[in-house]
């Protein structure tokens, strides 16, 4: 039995154990190294965050939260630096999901995000849980004109009236953005055609690979930023880490007595190379700063980015091997199939 | 009567439906009868209770291939059920301390909370991350360059699946991002793909099924399909 012949008649399990180390190596890898790779954000990833920084800080944000554990992988992620970007920039969030799982999923990225790295937030004052509502579409048509008759109470039972942040709001169109993380129905397609459409609100979403395509032509109109599956989470990731660590130089250079314009050019450069900072503060420019300022700025610019915002930037380490086996195992095919083939046409 | 009747609810939602879009004044009417379609969602969820059930009941009743399963599929319902509506472990909330079931059961450490985590999370997320082994060997096995049509998918795959990882940046990185053939680098390229050629076919299909929906919705307000009532009497 020649090469061809037994790979004919590989058994699957053998593809299945390849596509396990596929994955299982490069998580170990990276698990070890914390090294990740480096991303280029496409425009689409730059303008979903672009939507949310153009807004004024305190701005509402609907943040709808319409996937379970099973899209996690992709979903959670964005779900994540979504979350960031706004508690960075203080925006105040409003967390719904048309999904029964969602409310859990609601959870824990708030528990993670908001209990872990911003516990100033106040429950009800900065971010609210609504949780869960059945009805699908039906939902939303509603809310796009009457929000209390779907949330008269939010996920803990507390009345919306009792919720400072609540006050103001009646309907869909008293928000200012819309985020939707998706995993299908309902979902994505559903808030561009029920609200962000009519309401002609923003609507940022991230959603998986599948649903990707049947997005893309509502670019740029009815959506205005737009992450498919876990590639455009990374990219999406890669800006946020960014943009935070120049924030948090930025105003660590300005309580050290460093104005603008040098201040917002300095905090670009330390974000783009970290080591930089340390060379900077034994500098003529940096004698305005006290010891303790220093140390600080040079502790933001070289403190290690928490896991938790890399989880996207790490799994492309396993998409990019599992992919390649993928290009491999069709090229493979490929090359039996044709094989076979002449050697059929030849007898 | 059986039959008339919820045509005739159909009927009329859905006219109100169409004519409230149209007609500012008639507004109201369609936001009511969304409330409706709140509620019945919601009732929806105990039919659907009801029905699983009755078919894994009849199935273990009958002895049916696989009863075991059924077995399972109600044991897990009925305890995740219990243990949800009864609030089972749930300790009160600490505002309202005599008050026995004031407590959130999806709170952490709550057993319904203990369920989700570390049997529907589990669970749910390892049947999705099975696919990646199932496509793999339809890979290997499937996806053959028989014909045109099926040489122009395979390229198309290959640049989606290297323009989605960093091999994608490696491989043409050497290209001038400001250069005339930036077009080329596989990262933009699948990006071109997506937004042009996918947006294109994705669009036609879109107008299709609308206007397929259209006529679908049409025969169905007016009584010509009454295929949703189901068979029989």
């Amino acid at each position: 039995m020649n090469l061809i012949d037994r790979m004919a008649n590989l058994d699957r399990r053998w593809i299945f154990l390849m596509m396990g180390l596929a994955v299982g190596i490069p998580i170990i890898v990276i698990g070890i190294t914390g090294k990740t790779l480096p991303e280029e954000p496409t425009p689409l990833a730059q303008a979903a965050f672009d939507v949310l920084d153009d807004l004024d800080p305190g701005s509402r944000i609907l943040m709808a939260w319409d996937f379970d554990p099973a899209s996690e992988g992709e979903l959670g992620p964005m779900a994540t630096s979504f979350i960031r970007q706004c508690a960075q920039k203080g925006h105040r969030m409003y967390f719904i999901a048309l999904w029964p799982v969602g409310a859990q999923m609601i959870r824990s990225s708030t528990s993670r995000v908001i209990g872990g790295y911003y516990p100033d937030l106040v429950y009800g004052k900065d971010w609210v849980d609504l949780g869960f509502k059945a009805g699908n579409e039906a939902v939303i048509k509603t809310i796009v004109t009457d929000f209390a008759q779907y949330f008269p109470t939010d996920a803990r039972g507390t009345s919306v009236d009792a919720i400072p942040m609540m006050e103001g709001i009646s309907s869909l169109a008293d928000f200012d953005a819309l985020v939707n993380a998706s995993a299908g129905y309902p979902g994505s397609k559903e808030w561009v055609l029920y609200a962000a459409t009519p309401l002609k609100k923003p609507l940022v979403i991230g959603c998986t690979g599948v649903q990707a395509p049947q997005m893309y032509p509502y670019v740029p109109n009815q959506v205005q930023g737009l992450l498919g599956a876990i590639k455009g989470a990374a990219e999406y990731e890669s800006i946020v880490n960014k943009w935070v660590r120049s924030e948090q130089l930025l105003d660590a250079l300005e309580s050290g007595g460093i104005t603008e314009p040098a201040s917002s050019e300095l905090a670009a450069r330390f974000t783009a190379n970290p080591t930089e900072a340390s060379t900077w503060t034994t500098e003529a420019a940096a004698a305005a700063m006290s010891p303790e300022s220093k140390t600080k700025l040079i502790e933001i610019a070289t403190a290690p980015i928490p896991g938790i915002f890399l989880e996207a930037q790490r799994r492309m380490g396993p998409q990019l091997v599992a992919h390649l086996l993928m290009i491999g195992l069709i090229i493979a095919g490929n090359i039996v199939f044709f094989a076979t083939r002449r050697r059929g046409g030849s007898q | 009567m059986k039959r008339i009747v919820p045509l005739w609810i159909t009927a009329i939602v859905g006219l109100v439906l169409i004519v409230s879009n149209f007609l500012p004044g008639t507004r109201s009417w369609g936001e009511e009868a969304t409330t409706w379609f709140g509620i019945i969602a919601a009732v929806a969820f105990v039919l659907g209770g009801g029905s699983l059930l009755k078919v894994h009941l009849k199935k273990i009743s009958d002895r049916n291939t696989g009863w075991g399963y059924s077995m399972i599929v109600l044991g897990t319902f009925t305890a995740t059920l219990a243990v949800g509506l009864f609030k089972i472990g749930v300790s009160p909330n600490p505002g309202y301390p005599d008050v026995p079931w004031s407590g959130d059961v999806q709170g952490q450490g709550t057993p319904f909370w203990w369920v989700y985590e570390y049997v529907f999370k589990p669970l749910t997320a390892t049947m999705f991350a099975m696919l990646a082994f199932y496509i793999a060997s339809a890979a290997f096995r499937a996806f053959r360059a028989k014909n045109f049509e099926a040489m122009l998918l395979l390229g198309t795959a290959f640049i989606i699946l290297l323009g989605r990882t960093f091999a994608g940046y490696f491989l043409t990185s050497w290209i001038p991002i400001d250069g005339p053939f930036s077009g080329l680098r596989l990262e933009e390229l699948s990006v071109y793909i997506m937004q042009v050629f996918n947006t294109a076919g994705n669009r036609a299909i879109i107008i299709g099924i609308a206007l397929g929906i259209a006529g679908t919705s049409l025969k169905i307000l007016m009584g010509l399909d009454r295929s949703y009532l189901g068979g029989g009497d």
